[in-house]
């Protein structure tokens, strides 16, 4: 028990001066992804300019995340002139599937940022229990909301988060 | 106070000094990192739980639970100022659910690290995941629905000197339950990206990847009869190539002889070999490609069997199944002592106006692979050298592992219906894959129809129709799903699994679960109540086995 309490107390330690800060909204881990083409990609370099980033964690073996993203991708001319909102998958296959990433996107014609995150190093980072599992972004690259699991629909609600966004309005939820 | 039960913290005392002594000097960088500025970094996690009633049910075969409640749960929590990343994670079986291994038992930290990057050189002390390549000699990773995991705890260094090059140096000792594997596992990684090095190559259209990597482990030879080795060296070196539409992989890894519990003890070296190549296009993508694996079990055990202390990561080149009948009946896995096998996937998207395209184009993915033994001959001179076998790099054998054909047609119907039809047929050498002596082939085709009708903007309900018929094993099978879900929070869910050709009459039975599902941002309860069907559940290749059950269970996952 001594063990534990410990830790409890270093823990309490650590998140004290963290939680006595008002609340500030946290940025992009560091960690490192693979865009399609074998270079690296430094998650910190994540932009688009000032306006709103939506990105979600998928797999090619996942039935919801591919809904999710394929019913985005027929609104994302429409979301992108919109709102100038950026859409980022993040491809958590491993060496079974990377491979059949990239086909698969141009497939479906997807316009989207797609890396690979092959060992999920930045879903760990992330704290992504499973997939799908989205983000949203303000424009200082703050992420203010986050969402577990894909429904039919999901994506009018996250279209209308965006539009608040890209407007500069705060999302409170 | 002196605890008996030493599964409250299963580290030794001297990981315990060590992890006290992890969390001060954690302390200790924070706080002088607070006195600095006003960024006092952020602290962040997610946590799951599962909770499982059993239910006493004969008729299935449900194991008997005395403890009748069974749980598992996780939390990470992890610390990030600037460059400075420290982490934990808690983890607690009180008792590991069915189908898990009961090596997980009780509660601990197995996984704490801390990790800094400055200048290009990168940190780890503490545990890690790690991959090399695809991970042919080496992967270490974690999939919690599995119970599998064979984190490193020791020291990574990562080290890019100039751009376009990656330097990787990683020792340690690999994570087995709350304890520690017996071997030491040692490994270099130098990856060279081609196009980076210089303005000129960036110019270039072509882009290339060439990467190299050593990995030896140390366990100690306390073997009465055989002279082992102590010290097991493999090397790989890999070689990717991409222009335009065009692009191609390359893998090949070698490794000295290990003799090992998975390979009876035979001296023989291992070999494995991945190649792959894919052209895609805007609506058009194509791959294609090909393994071999010969005797390449590697562990940092020589004695450990199941998912236990691997090395490296040798996944199936199959295509993996989502719908409940393909996927988790007849799953194919990776035979580490010799296969070979290829696989071909093609997906199209057919363009809107089309005949065949309709109103919103239709999308079309037809996927075949198969696996066949390698052809060995063996040399009979298991009382002498004991290589075992000698086998020509490129010939297959006879034997037939696995064959899967499969077509999927993805149409938007209207406005409202959307469609996923599905055909798969399956030739699975049970006897092989499962190692179920006197089980022989399975020959089965599996039709499947997912409908989902949307209803309003928020709500619509899907169907899933699927069948699944054989001669073999358990004969046929018919599922049936119907779900409702209502964004972005809601979904409700039946599901009815019947075995209705089993050749014993009694064990027709309907397997019937009922779900409810509630999610709020990144908070998500689901109740599930029913029977479950014995199953081979599987990620990435790597399966466990879980055993039929009747009860309730609750899963809890959330972020924050």
């Amino acid at each position: 028990m001594k063990f534990l309490s410990i830790i409890f107390a270093s823990l309490l330690f650590v998140l004290n001066p963290v939680l006595a800060q008002e609340s500030k909204a946290r940025k992009i881990p560091a960690s490192e992804l693979k865009t399609l083409d074998g270079k690296t990609f430094h998650t910190e370099n994540f932009s688009n300019n000032g306006k709103p980033i939506f990105i979600s964690f998928w797999a090619t073996w996942c039935s919801p995340c591919k809904k999710e993203l394929n019913a985005i991708a027929e609104r994302y001319e429409e979301w992108q002139e919109q709102t100038g909102v950026k859409v980022i998958a993040i491809s958590i296959d491993d060496a079974r599937n990377t491979n059949k990433v990239g086909p698969y996107v141009n497939g479906r014609n997807w316009e989207f940022e797609v890396y690979l995150d092959t060992n999920q190093d930045f879903k760990r980072a992330m704290n992504v229990n499973n997939v799908p599992h989205s983000f949203l972004l303000n424009g200082n690259g703050e992420i203010v909301w986050q969402h577990n699991s894909y429904s039919d629909g999901d994506e009018i609600k996250i279209y209308e988060l965006i539009k608040k966004l890209a407007a500069g309005e705060k999302i409170e939820e | 106070m002196k605890n008996k039960n030493a599964i409250f913290i299963p580290l030794k005392n001297s990981n315990l000094l060590c992890l006290s002594t992890f969390i001060f000097c954690a302390i200790f960088c924070s706080s002088s990192v607070f006195s600095q500025d006003k960024d006092v970094g952020s602290i962040h996690g997610n946590f799951q739980t599962d909770v499982q009633y059993y239910n006493v049910d004969t008729v299935i075969g449900a194991p008997i639970v005395p403890e009748k409640l069974l749980m598992n749960g996780f939390a990470n929590i992890i610390y990030t100022k600037g460059n400075f990343n420290a982490g934990l994670r808690y983890e607690s079986y009180m008792n590991a659910l069915q189908g898990f291994d009961p090596g997980f038992k009780g509660n601990g930290i197995p996984f704490r690290y801390a990790s800094y990057s400055l200048d290009g050189l990168d940190v780890t002390v503490g545990n890690f995941y790690e991959q090399f390549g695809t991970g042919l000699i080496l992967r270490t990773y974690e999939e919690r629905g599995l119970g599998y995991d064979n984190a490193f705890d020791g020291i990574r260094v990562k080290y890019s000197p100039l751009s376009g090059i990656y330097l990787k140096g990683i020792i340690g000792r690999q994570r087995l339950f709350f304890d520690y594997g017996p071997g030491i596992v040692r490994g270099i990684d130098g990856e060279i990206m081609l196009n980076e090095l210089s303005e000129y190559f960036s110019e270039m259209k072509t882009r290339i990847t060439v990467g190299a990597s050593f990995v030896s482990k140390f366990q100690r030879d306390q073997d009465p009869i055989y002279n082992l080795p102590e010290n097991v060296g493999s090397f790989g070196g890999r070689l990717n190539i991409s222009r335009g539409k065009i692009s191609l992989l390359s893998e090949y890894a070698y490794k000295i002889n290990d003799p090992s519990a998975v390979n009876q003890y035979i001296y023989r070296h291992g070999e494995a070999m991945f190649l792959s190549a894919s052209y895609s296009q805007k609506g058009l993508g194509i791959v294609i490609a090909a393994k071999r694996i010969d005797n390449m079990n590697f562990r940092s055990d020589r004695n450990a069997t199941a998912n236990n202390l691997n090395i490296n990561f040798l996944p199936a080149l199959t295509k993996q199944h989502v719908y409940n009948l393909a996927a988790t009946l007849y799953p194919y896995a990776t035979q580490f002592n010799g296969e070979m096998g290829i696989q071909g996937d093609l997906i199209y998207t057919i363009k809107k106006g089309t005949l065949l395209g309709g109103k919103y184009g239709t999308g079309l993915n037809i996927n075949y692979s198969a696996v066949n033994n390698i052809h060995t001959v063996p040399l009979d001179d298991l009382n002498e050298k004991r290589i075992g076998y000698t086998s020509d790099f490129f010939t297959p054998g006879d034997e037939v592992f696995f064959r899967d054909f499969n077509v999927e047609l993805t149409k938007k119907i209207s406005k409202r219906i959307k469609m996923n039809l599905m055909y798969v047929n399956f030739v699975y050498n049970m006897e092989v894959v499962q190692g179920l002596g006197g089980k022989g082939t399975v020959y089965a085709d599996v039709a499947i129809a997912d409908i989902s009708f949307k209803l309003s903007d928020k709500s619509s309900i899907r169907t899933e129709l699927q069948s699944l018929t054989t001669k073999q094993d358990l004969g046929n099978w018919a599922t049936g799903i119907l779900e409702y879900t209502y964004s972005p929070s809601w979904f409700v869910a039946v599901m009815d699994q019947y075995n209705y050709g089993n050749t014993n009459p009694d064990q027709r039975i309907h397997y019937v679960t009922g779900s409810v599902g509630y999610t709020k941002k990144a908070n998500r309860f689901m109740l599930t109540y029913g029977r479950q069907r014995a199953g081979i559940f599987c990620i990435g290749g790597v399966c466990r086995n879980v055993p039929a059950s009747n009860g309730l269970t609750l899963t809890i996952t959330s972020s924050f």
